[in-house]
């Protein structure tokens, strides 16, 4: 018996009692609709972190300060005493492993090119920024350290506030005014795209931290040459929890943190804050993984139950077929496909209940998820393997009838 | 055809079907039941052949070892020449689909499938592939007058339809034997006699026709007429020419 034919009979079989077999599927369709929304959360969930990691570079660890304490009253983060350029030189020259550093100052401000005005992330850094963040310059230059000892009056754009206030015209060259101080426009940065958390990375404006800290940012403190945060960069990701431990005892003595008191500063390592917001979404997988397996055999059972009533039902249509000449193998096939075939369509509409369902969660947990080729082909083939697995018993059974038995059957 | 089509009294020098001490026991726990007892019976190509006896004769048995649906406990069954107890399950619907048309006393139709769809369901399993099977069995179809009728359901016809759809089906793979259970067993005196005549129209062509009944009038139609009784074949009585309807 040929494919197409076997294919033919399982669909009309299967449309003869259009309503029990629909019912049957319900456990195949909750589980694939499942498989999908578990590999879209989970997939989407990879990619986030390999798009912020490969955003922030991948041996690149954080240091900001951490909230102060007064009389044991804990203040909000970073109200402890800043990091300065001290500090960063001392990381820099005293911890091994360390390559690169960079300063981070950041305020919003608007900035004003002719009667265009926007208002962005202004962030003075110094001229390793680059470096330290794997982001290059896409038109013109980035800062020298000269310049940036110097408090030179020049920005380099993101993409996003270049499209806002240049729209097609070249930014390198032109002067904008950041809070009405005016800058001169020497470069502008590589599209880097939204993160995770649909933040737009290219809506910010970089000036050198000196000129920052002299005119963007009012200086308060008694630090001198603050800055807001550190980046730091280790030349090899093996030696990253050294460097970070390394990199505590330093700041612990320079800022004179006594043996069993916290730390009033972090150092965070990028990797880390994104597995951790990982695990929420890892665990969640696990439970949908947990109902797609139950749903699975379940609704397996469900097709194995339903094709032995069907294989009963159909004992002197069995018998029949035999006496026209189907071989065992004929009859085993025509089962084995009707289950298949009734698990696929069991399959497809979970296919389209899942994908729905993902958009739905996706809303919900503004979480990023991402539906793939690859789950398609997941949820097919697993409905399918449970059609092969649960319509082999009743198959074999339908199969290993006397055809005698089967035509006298009432 | 051959020669014996035109004479189907004469029989021929080699028979088709041929059982030698044919034997069937069904055990039944401690119990064995011979339903065929060393059966010896020689049935050539082109004979039209009504079994008789009363139930668990063995006739039955008979027609479903001539069928190959069933294989002998002792004994010899030639089809052809090929003794089928040495067969395997796979040459043996091999043998059911090329050599064997068989039509039942239910007609055994697939509900809620065209009368088309019903008779090209042997050429699905047959080993040649060549053949067109929609204009093999509509040709069927018109042949027994129901040209008309391709598309119909087993529940829009009746009776005697059905069983033209059915015969139609045990002809499509040009079979050399056909075996008919009890094929008026379920139909009306004429729709029998109008089936009986499609057999005999058959049997001129030169088709082999072996037919189970327990009513008198139609084992009148066949040439040759076995009886049966305990497993045992009592009777074996041919029609002289004259006698031939």
């Amino acid at each position: 018996m040929t494919l197409l034919n076997c294919l033919r009979t399982a669909i009309i079989a299967i449309r003869l009692n259009a309503m029990r077999s629909i019912l049957t599927t319900l456990g195949i369709i909750i589980g694939v609709a499942s498989v999908i929304v578990m590999t879209a959360i989970g997939s989407g969930a990879r990619k986030e972190i390999e798009d912020q990691i490969s955003a922030l570079g991948t041996n690149m660890l954080t240091l900001s300060p951490g909230s102060s304490r007064f009389r044991g009253r804990r203040s909000e983060a970073g109200t402890a005493k800043p990091l300065s350029e001290a500090d960063m030189q001392a990381i820099q020259t005293q911890v091994p492993g360390v390559t690169l550093a960079s300063g981070e100052l950041r305020t919003t401000a608007p900035v004003v090119y002719g009667n265009q005005n926007w208002t962005t992330s202004v962030t003075g850094v110094h001229a390793e920024f680059p470096e330290v963040q794997d982001w290059d310059v896409a038109d013109g230059r980035f800062f020298t350290p000269s310049e940036v000892r110097s408090g030179i009056k020049f920005a380099v754009l993101g993409n996003s506030v270049v499209k806002r206030l240049f729209g097609a015209v070249s930014a390198v060259g032109e002067q904008v005014r950041i809070r009405g101080v005016p800058f001169e426009v020497i470069g502008v940065m590589e599209t880097r795209g939204q993160s995770g958390g649909w933040r737009d990375r290219d809506d910010i404006a970089f000036v050198p931290i000196s000129t920052a800290r002299s005119r963007l940012v009012s200086e308060s403190g008694t630090t001198p040459n603050p800055v807001g945060s550190i980046l730091v960069k280790v030349a090899d990701s093996e030696q990253l929890a050294e460097a970070e431990q390394q990199i505590s005892e330093l700041l612990r003595a320079r800022r004179r943190i006594g043996p069993g008191r916290e730390d009033d500063f972090s150092v965070r390592n990028i990797a880390e804050i994104v597995k951790a917001r990982r695990a929420a979404q890892q665990t969640l997988a696990w439970l949908l993984a947990a109902t797609a397996a139950i749903s699975l055999i379940v609704g397996g059972i469900g097709i194995m139950n339903i094709m032995l009533v069907s294989v009963t039902e159909r004992t002197r249509e069995i018998g029949l077929r035999m006496a026209v000449g189907a071989r065992r193998r004929d009859i085993l096939t025509q089962f084995l496909t009707e289950s298949v075939v009734l698990c696929l369509i069991g399959g497809a509409i979970g296919l389209g209940v899942g994908i729905a369902l993902t958009f739905v969660v996706a809303k919900l947990a503004d979480w990023s998820v991402l539906i793939s080729s690859e789950t398609i082909a997941i949820a097919i083939g697993a409905s399918a393997s449970v059609g092969l697995i649960f319509g082999f018993l009743p198959a074999r059974k339908a199969a290993r009838l006397n055809p005698i038995d089967a035509l006298r059957y009432e | 055809m051959s020669a014996v089509a035109e004479h189907p009294t004469l029989p021929p020098a080699k028979p088709l079907i041929s059982c030698v001490d044919l034997t069937k026991t069904y055990v039944m726990g401690e119990q064995s039941l011979n339903a065929l007892d060393k059966v010896n019976l020689d049935i050539a190509q082109g004979e039209f052949v009504a079994i008789m006896g009363p139930s668990g004769s063995g006739k039955s048995t008979l027609l479903n070892l001539i069928g190959a649906l069933d294989t002998p406990t002792s004994g010899k069954l030639l089809i052809d020449g090929v003794n089928i107890a040495e067969m395997s399950a796979d040459e043996l619907a091999n043998l059911r689909n090329r050599e064997i048309g068989f039509v039942f006393q239910q007609f055994n139709l697939l509900r809620r499938t065209t009368a088309l769809e019903n008779v090209k369901l042997p050429l699905t399993y047959s080993a040649k592939q060549d053949i067109d099977a929609n204009s093999a069995s509509r040709a069927r179809l018109e042949e027994i007058g129901l040209g008309e009728r391709l598309g119909h359901t087993p529940s829009q016809l009746s009776g005697g339809q059905q069983q033209r759809v059915a015969i139609a089906r045990a002809l499509v793979t040009d079979p050399r034997i056909i075996l008919a259970d009890e094929p008026t067993g379920a139909l009306d005196t004429e729709t029998s006699y109008e089936i009986m005549d499609l057999f005999t129209a058959l049997n001129n062509k030169g088709l082999t026709i072996i037919l189970v009944t327990h009513e008198q009038e139609i084992a009148e139609y066949a040439h040759r007429k076995l009886s049966f009784r305990d497993g045992k074949l009592v009777k074996d009585t041919r029609k002289t020419e004259a006698h031939v309807r």
